[in-house]
């Protein structure tokens, strides 16, 4: 595949590099634009009554404490199902098989997880947790939806990091008399520790984004939840909602902020934790 | 080592759990994703394969009108807005995204891309509700009353552009890592022969990372298709096929989105139904990908 | 280690500030709390007459009226919300009890020199018949028709008033879940017609008589304004105990007061 010589070779190499360098600053400039009109809109409206009082008038007045409350509530449910869950996947994929048609399936089925729209965990959350199994619209379903959606990232990370464990760790282990479950409990699994921790981090950031699966299975209800079965509002979905019914720009930007800030501070975790484990392999 | 020492010490003599056991449990959590996609598929075909049998597939895929209050339940134009709407982002993320992920993995010095590469992967991170945001704010009155444009600003277009920049993130991650993944030996041996940087890339570089490439598209469409909460404050939501880039439109996701809250009954069937049609997309994408990825793999050396 | 320690303040700062806020939850004198589910546009209404009957004793959910019905008759409320009257089917079982009226008026850009319509002339631009404010007299500007989705409560009362069989909604017309939403996309789009609730009238927007006759809240109460709805609390038979004193509370002069501050016509006292 050669393309059509249009220019001298040198003088292509000079346009073409020019013109990715350009989109690509593109791209990068229209990103952090989005972050920095947002941020810098929002930072005003910030404050300790903000962040910890409770709204009013549907969230045109006073602060947005409920929904952190219920955005924390709602992560850590998710966090609790899809953690242990997606760690042991990651364990028996990457520890006790080889590559076969089990895995291979069980890895297709992961991937396909993974790309499944995020309004369909809603619908699939609503018809199962908040109709048949009657938990109504709560921070219980949202969680519950919620972990089943970071589960592949979960899973697909901490095999990553399982495998990144040089196979010495494992020989030694074993050739020291542990059995297989023990050398992976007491030695393998903590020198993955950093990965696996990327891997739920990064989850705990989709699950704090997202908010077409979250409006359908917690609900809208602007109080502070008391208990795993009151709905929740968190807080994209209550930016979402100041925003579509246009009852307070000051409020949206700020609780965008919030959330913009909260997502990466996340994402600059993950990444930092990712880098100490790639940087122990060097 | 010291620490294993120890450990070997704690090991001796300890009675093992059933090893046996815990394989076992590891399994049945290994197999949680599978059940879960297997869960997912049962109940939103228990939701809405009934409307969908009811007035037929093809009447449902193929219907032109959507009217629930009156028994109207055609998908086609909000089928067709995702597809002009999809098709539209892709017009936007591929080259930008391709440019991207050249400059990156070919071009830029090896520091450069450690802080470029995880700051376009955290951005990646914005949430959806916020793209949408921006859009409003900025992209709809743009098109309303900037220039040669016009229309309600409302528009397959402000959806396209949106759109097309969230799935840029997906589309650089990928293509940079099937970038990455071509042997250092094909560019050696190509500049070797007298070609230009350049042209090594586009002669040699690019056609060996095609197919994964081509997978970060699929994926990138696949992230477009699913996408709701942008598309729902962008687009206009006009239950109407969309006759130039400047219409409102409707996608599968907004469909579902809009009127979830208050359907009842068939009306709530027919958006489980829409689901269904969704879910088989993003399934087939996913496969599509993965069969493209599943190529290179098996040609390269 | 210090990660471990930083989330615990983290937590033990969200309890402190969950208890400490001004709202604390407090008990209602019999302990229990009354749900209300349905209709999005009553949901504000009653989320101001619970914030003054007692933060914490009244929760609050949408979900539609048609939603709402169904809560009350399956007892997942206590109380269904509706903003649209019943078919005779739905009555049954269900007492309705009138808390407030909700007109419902069309808007306008603030800049548009049209001041009213007739039904006939809303029909039929709602309808994709006329598509350019000129033809009724205004500026030489597409119109832009908007309107709320279907199933929502203000879009059935909108449809009952003015389309009839042979004049539907246009399909071309943007779509908003919102209302507050439907009032900022009027707003800023020179051409564009939308309705909303009475109470959402801003000096953002320009209402439109209908037939001659504006909306104001006398001519809502009276009934001269005719585009207008009843907000309906339901329940399950008579109201009892809890459900009973916030109806109670509703009702009452202060209740009403609140309801005329937000932009509601009062229903006259019990």
């Amino acid at each position: 595949m050669t393309l059509p010589r249009l220019l001298p070779p040198r003088v292509a190499q000079r346009v073409a590099s020019l013109a990715l360098w350009i989109a690509t600053g593109a791209t990068v400039g229209a990103l952090l634009f989005i972050i920095g009109f947002v941020v810098r809109r929002g930072a005003s409206t910030l404050s300790w009554e903000f962040l910890f009082a409770s709204p009013r008038h549907s969230g045109a007045l006073g602060g947005i404490l409920p929904t952190v409350v219920s955005t924390f509530y709602v992560s850590a449910a998710a966090v609790i199902v899809a953690a242990p869950l997606g760690v042991a996947a990651a364990v028996y994929l990457a520890e006790y098989t080889k590559e076969s048609r089990l895995t291979r399936s069980i890895r297709s089925g992961t991937e396909a997880l993974a790309g499944i729209p995020s309004i369909i965990f809603g619908l699939f959350g609503f018809a199962f947790f908040v109709t048949t199994l009657g938990m109504g619209w709560s921070i219980l379903s949202g969680g519950l939806t919620l972990g089943l959606m970071i589960l592949p990232t979960v899973i697909r990370t901490s095999e990553e990091a399982l495998r990144a464990v040089p196979r010495a760790y494992r020989d030694v282990a074993q050739s020291l008399g542990a059995s297989k479950w023990q050398s992976i409990r007491t030695v393998v699994l903590p020198a993955a520790a950093p990965g696996v921790m990327t891997g739920v981090v990064l989850g705990i950031g989709r699950a704090v984004s997202e908010t077409a699966a979250v409006i359908f299975t917690a609900g809208v209800a602007l109080k502070m939840p008391w208990s795993p079965f009151d709905s929740a509002r968190t807080m994209s979905v209550h930016f979402y909602t100041l925003t579509m019914e246009g009852i307070s720009d000051d409020m949206a930007y700020g609780t965008a902020t919030v959330l913009v800030v909260t997502i990466l501070v996340i994402n600059i975790t993950a990444y930092s934790l990712m880098n100490r484990l790639t940087r122990k392999y060097r | 080592m010291m620490m294993m020492m120890r450990r070997a010490r704690a090991w001796a003599g300890t009675a093992s759990l059933s090893d046996e056991l815990i394989e076992r449990a590891l399994l049945f959590a290994a197999l949680s994703a599978v059940s879960t996609l297997a869960l997912i598929t049962l109940f939103i075909l228990r939701e809405g394969l009934p409307v969908l049998l009811d007035r037929g597939p093809l009447a449902f895929l193929g219907g032109v009108r959507w009217a629930p209050g009156r028994g109207h339940f055609g998908l086609l134009p909000m089928i067709a807005g995702t597809a002009v709407v999809t098709i539209g982002a892709l017009v936007i993320g591929v080259p930008l995204g391709l440019a991207g992920a050249i400059t990156l993995a070919e071009l830029a010095p090896r520091r450069v891309r450690q802080l470029l590469k995880p700051t376009i992967e955290l951005l990646a991170g914005i949430p959806s509700v916020v793209y949408g945001f921006i859009g409003m704010e900025f992209l709809v009155p743009l098109i309303r009353t900037g220039g040669p444009l016009g229309g309600p600003g409302y528009s397959a277009l402000a959806a396209s552009i949106i759109l097309g920049i969230m799935v840029l993130p997906t589309i650089i991650g990928i293509s940079i890592d099937a970038l990455e993944a071509v042997p250092q030996g094909y560019r050696d041996g190509s500049r070797a022969l007298g070609a230009t940087h350049w042209q090594t890339i586009t002669g040699v570089v690019l056609p060996a990372a095609r197919s994964g490439i081509v997978a970060a598209v699929i994926l990138g469409m696949g992230r477009a298709v699913g996408e709701t909460m942008a598309v729902i404050m962008v687009a206009g939501n006009a239950v109407q096929f969309p006759t130039t880039i400047l219409s409102p439109v409707r996608t599968l996701t907004a469909n579902i989105a809009l009127e979830m809250s208050y359907a009842t009954g068939a009306h709530a069937q027919a958006l489980f139904a829409t689901g269904i049609v969704l879910f088989v997309i993003s399934l087939s994408l996913n496969a599509l990908a993965g069969v493209v990825r599943g190529t290179h793999r098996g040609a390269a050396g | 280690m210090s990660a471990h320690r930083i989330c615990r303040t983290v937590v033990a700062l969200l309890i402190a500030a969950g208890c400490s806020t001004a709202d604390a939850h407090t008990p209602s004198q019999d302990g229990v709390v009354v749900t209300l589910a349905g209709s999005t546009s009553i949901q504000p209404f009653a989320e101001r007459w619970a914030e003054e009957y007692g933060a914490g004793r009244v929760i609050v959910q949408s979900g539609g009226s048609t939603a709402g019905i169904k809560a009350a008759h399956d007892g997942t409320a206590d109380i269904g919300m509706s903003s649209r009257s019943l078919v005779p089917a739905e009555i049954t079982g269900l007492v309705q009890t009138v808390v407030a009226r909700d007109g419902i008026a069309v808007i306008a850009h603030a800049s548009n020199p049209v001041s009213g319509v007739t039904l006939a002339q809303l029909r039929s631009i709602y309808a994709g018949e006329i598509t350019n404010w000129r033809e009724i007299g205004g500026r030489d500007l597409r119109i832009t028709v908007i309107t709320r989705e279907d199933g929502s409560g203000t879009r059935d009362a909108f449809e009952q008033f003015v389309m009839d069989e042979t004049h539907s909604i246009t399909t071309s017309a943007l779509v908003t879940a919102y209302s507050g939403g439907l009032r900022k996309m009027v707003s800023q789009d020179p051409g564009a017609i939308g309705y909303v609730t009475f109470s959402q009238l801003n000096p953002q927007v320009r209402p439109l008589a209908v037939d001659g006759v504006a909306p104001t809240e006398p001519s809502i109460a009276d009934g001269r304004y005719r585009l207008q709805r009843p907000f309906v609390f339901l329940t399950r038979g008579e109201p009892t105990g809890a459900a009973r004193a916030f109806i109670d509370f509703v009702l009452s002069g202060p209740g009403q007061q609140l309801a005329r501050e937000e932009g509601l016509a009062p229903v006259a006292v019990q």
